[in-house]
């Protein structure tokens, strides 16, 4: 286990531990809202906020947030209360116990198990769950609908996920994702490139491809983003929502959206690896790489979000599951063999 | 809900209230849908939440210029062509010769407003479909559009503009070369919104062999505007029965061609309109060579209003149809009655048959492809 604070109270650690991943969370949230917004100003030919704090409207989201925690917390009357109040923090909780696995420098990670990849996919398949409580608790049509969407689709979309973290499992023999960057450090390919995943053989190259579309409807976002779609369902399974249980699903959204980008980052790109191999190396600059890597994924996921229309929902499940599946389980097999051979 | 899944091997529809606060019904429209599952079992559209009493209101007001406002109120995203509309059933009911000039500026003035129209409508309806740059870039332009009425006018959106006989007041002095400049960077607009959306795998996806309107359908509705020529009628009334001054332009009539799926869909209809833009432009260069540069545009308004008694109806081609005034003249100053015929209504009375059997998703399509305004509808 890498203790980077020495020897402390087992309590105080867990503590600790508790507070990296959420301060990071948090900081990461405020910032990715008022960049969202500044982004899709940008690709729109427009200036996004500007006004609040000054400078480019730096404090937008900070502003948002105290409004929403002065916000009325509303439950509808025939809602499920226990329900409805809970399933927010549930989701929120269920990306928040998945960053515990996520090696953020060579220094530090929250817990150092040998099933990381297993727990992390475990975990984050609570947040179906509390979407369909979310919807379901409601009490409305359109949430209720927004949910079902939205259990029918991650349930469907976990599976090429799945399928091409194991291609990438399959070459490192670990689930531990310590591990699995540790085996990517070093520029030995073709004597300059990185030995990330993503070089080492083409099947990888397709492997995240399938693995970022799989991610991109796993955190409903633009084109899968039907169990929120506000043109056809209002907004899915939030519409009676109000407050800060509201902004609990954002939050939980975005956190969402970061974990799958730092798995990408992970497996596919070196997590804290840097690209020059020695040369702006070491635990600092390594939590400075790979949340690099991990924003970018972001950028490009709300570049995507500013440009597609939205497909369908008996389109969203035809690629899935007469596209992606069969693909990356191919892709599986093929990865396999080349790593028998090579 | 909870007693629907204690039975849960009965079947079950679902009904459920598109509207009227919904985000894309285009306003205040509420359908009630039967669902079972998200396939649309059954449509009924419940109409009314913006009816404002046109009819009833041109009567009593007593006075056949004071009804121009309220035209502009229909259907208030193409108002200039409400307007023209309605002065030219009262100038074939006074029997007035309008100056050129006049003709020249209402066209450009109409046709300009024709754009205006349709880029909102593609834009909202890209936006129905969850593309929202495109609406954003389409709006860019209409602004561009409204900024010229508004020099002229004085307003952005309701502009009282055109008077009986001629126009509230002349055009702003820079206006030639106004119009010029929105033709000349417009144009290169058209091929970005077609690379952007118009192609757009996923797009064209959600809007080919959806709510298919076959031609007989079309036609046993009544359908006109785009909703008719997307399922391949060449129909228009600016070449098949000209008004104003149309018959001294030069321009094609865009139909759909069924080319992303079936002759009829959304896809077709959204492209009429992409294409309709490029003609309305064409006409607008035309009307720009054409329009004399001096001339009084008050000069042919009639100081009293003295109709004879009869009935009169005039039809235009507005952006979303055909637009007809029925006008009753007992020969006071006041319309005896008015009644318009609205392009937007009869579209929407052929909603539930063509979307049974669709997803909610598709609804979605339908709706923005018919590119409804609801106070037309319901006036």
């Amino acid at each position: 286990m890498i203790e980077p604070f020495g020897n402390i109270h087992p309590l105080l650690s867990i503590v600790v531990h508790a507070a990296i991943p959420l301060t990071i969370i948090l900081v990461y949230a405020l910032a990715a809202i008022w960049g969202e917004r500044k982004i899709a100003g940008f690709i729109q030919d427009r200036l996004g906020p500007m006004r609040v704090g000054g400078w480019h409207g730096w404090a937008q989201s900070i502003a948002d947030l105290l409004k929403l925690i002065q916000k009325e917390d509303i439950v509808p009357k025939d809602a499920s209360r226990f329900l409805f109040k809970f399933a927010p923090f549930m989701m929120f909780a269920a990306s928040y116990a998945a960053f515990a696995v996520i090696p953020f420098s060579s220094a530090y990670i929250g817990s150092m198990i040998n099933i990381g990849v297993f727990y992390l996919l475990a975990v984050t398949s609570i947040l179906t769950l509390s979407i369909i409580m979310a919807g379901w608790a409601s009490n409305n049509k359109w949430s209720l609908l927004g949910g079902m969407r939205s259990a029918a689709q991650m349930v469907s979309y976990e599976v090429p996920t799945i399928a091409t973290v194991l291609t990438v499992i399959v070459v490192t023999g670990s689930l531990n994702l310590m591990t699995v960057t540790e085996m990517q450090s070093g520029n030995d390919i073709l004597g300059f490139l990185p030995n990330w995943f993503i070089f080492q053989n083409p099947f990888l190259i397709v492997a995240f491809i399938i693995f970022f579309i799989s991610i991109l409807a796993e955190s409903h976002r633009v084109p899968f983003d039907l169990p929120e779609s506000e043109s056809e369902l209002v907004a899915g399974y939030q519409t009676e929502y109000s407050g800060m249980r509201w902004a609990m699903f954002m939050l939980a959204e975005y956190a969402d959206m970061l974990l799958l980008s730092l798995l990408g980052a992970t497996l596919f790109f070196g997590g804290w690896n840097s690209p020059f191999g020695d040369f702006m190396g070491g635990p600092v600059w390594g939590f400075f790489w790979f949340m690099l890597k991990g924003l970018l994924l972001v950028f490009v996921m709300m570049w995507i979000r500013w440009t597609l229309p939205r497909y369908r929902v008996d389109q969203l499940m035809h690629i899935c599951w007469s596209i992606l599946i069969p693909v990356s389980f191919i892709n599986l097999v093929l990865v396999a063999l080349w790593e028998m051979i090579f | 809900m909870i007693e629907a899944i204690s039975n849960s091997t009965e079947r079950r529809e679902m009904v459920i209230n598109m509207g009227p606060q919904h985000p894309s019904t285009h306003g205040v429209l509420r359908l009630e849908l039967v669902l079972d599952g998200e396939v649309i079992e059954q449509v009924k559209p419940h109409i009314g939440y913006l009816h404002r009493c046109f009819e009833k209101y041109a009567e009593e007001m007593g006075d056949y210029a004071k009804v121009i406002p309220y035209t502009d109120r229909m259907d208030y995203v193409s108002a200039m062509n409400q307007e023209h509309g309605y002065v030219l059933a009262m100038e074939r009911m006074l029997e007035i010769e309008v100056p050129d000039r006049v003709e020249y500026i209402r066209v450009i003035m109409a046709e300009l407003q024709r754009i205006a129209s349709h880029l909102l409508g593609i834009g909202a309806f890209g936006l129905d479909l969850g593309a929202f740059t495109p609406f954003l870039y389409l709006f860019t332009e209409r602004e561009k559009a409204l900024d010229i009425f508004e020099r002229s006018s004085g307003a952005r959106l309701l502009y009282n503009y055109m008077a009986v006989g001629g126009l509230m007041r002349d055009v702003h002095p820079e206006f030639k070369t106004d119009v010029a400049d929105f033709v000349k960077t417009f144009r290169p607009k058209i091929k970005e919104l077609n690379d952007l959306l118009s192609y757009n795998k996923i797009f064209v996806k959600r809007t080919a062999d959806i709510g298919v309107i076959p031609e007989k359908v079309a036609l046993n509705f009544a359908a006109s505007g785009p909703v008719l020529r997307g399922s391949g009628v060449k129909w228009d009334l600016r070449k098949n029965d000209p008004y104003s001054i149309y018959d001294r332009f030069d321009f094609d009539i865009p139909v759909g061609t069924g080319e992303m799926g079936t002759l009829g869909d959304c896809w077709d209809r959204y492209m009429v309109r992409v294409k309709e833009m490029e003609q309305s432009l064409g006409i607008i260069e035309q009307a720009l060579d054409g329009m004399p540069d001096e001339g009084d545009v008050t000069e042919a308004i009639p100081k009293r209003i003295r109709p004879k008694e009869g009935e009169f109806y005039v039809r235009t081609e507005s952006p979303r149809g055909e637009l007809g005034y029925y006008i009753v003249s007992d020969k006071s100053a006041g319309p005896f009655r008015v009644k318009a015929r609205a392009p937007s209504f009869v579209h929407l009375s052929m909603l539930p048959a063509i979307s049974k059997g669709s997803l909610i998703a598709d609804m979605v399509a339908i709706i923005g492809s018919i590119d409804i305004v609801l106070g037309e509808v319901d006036r």
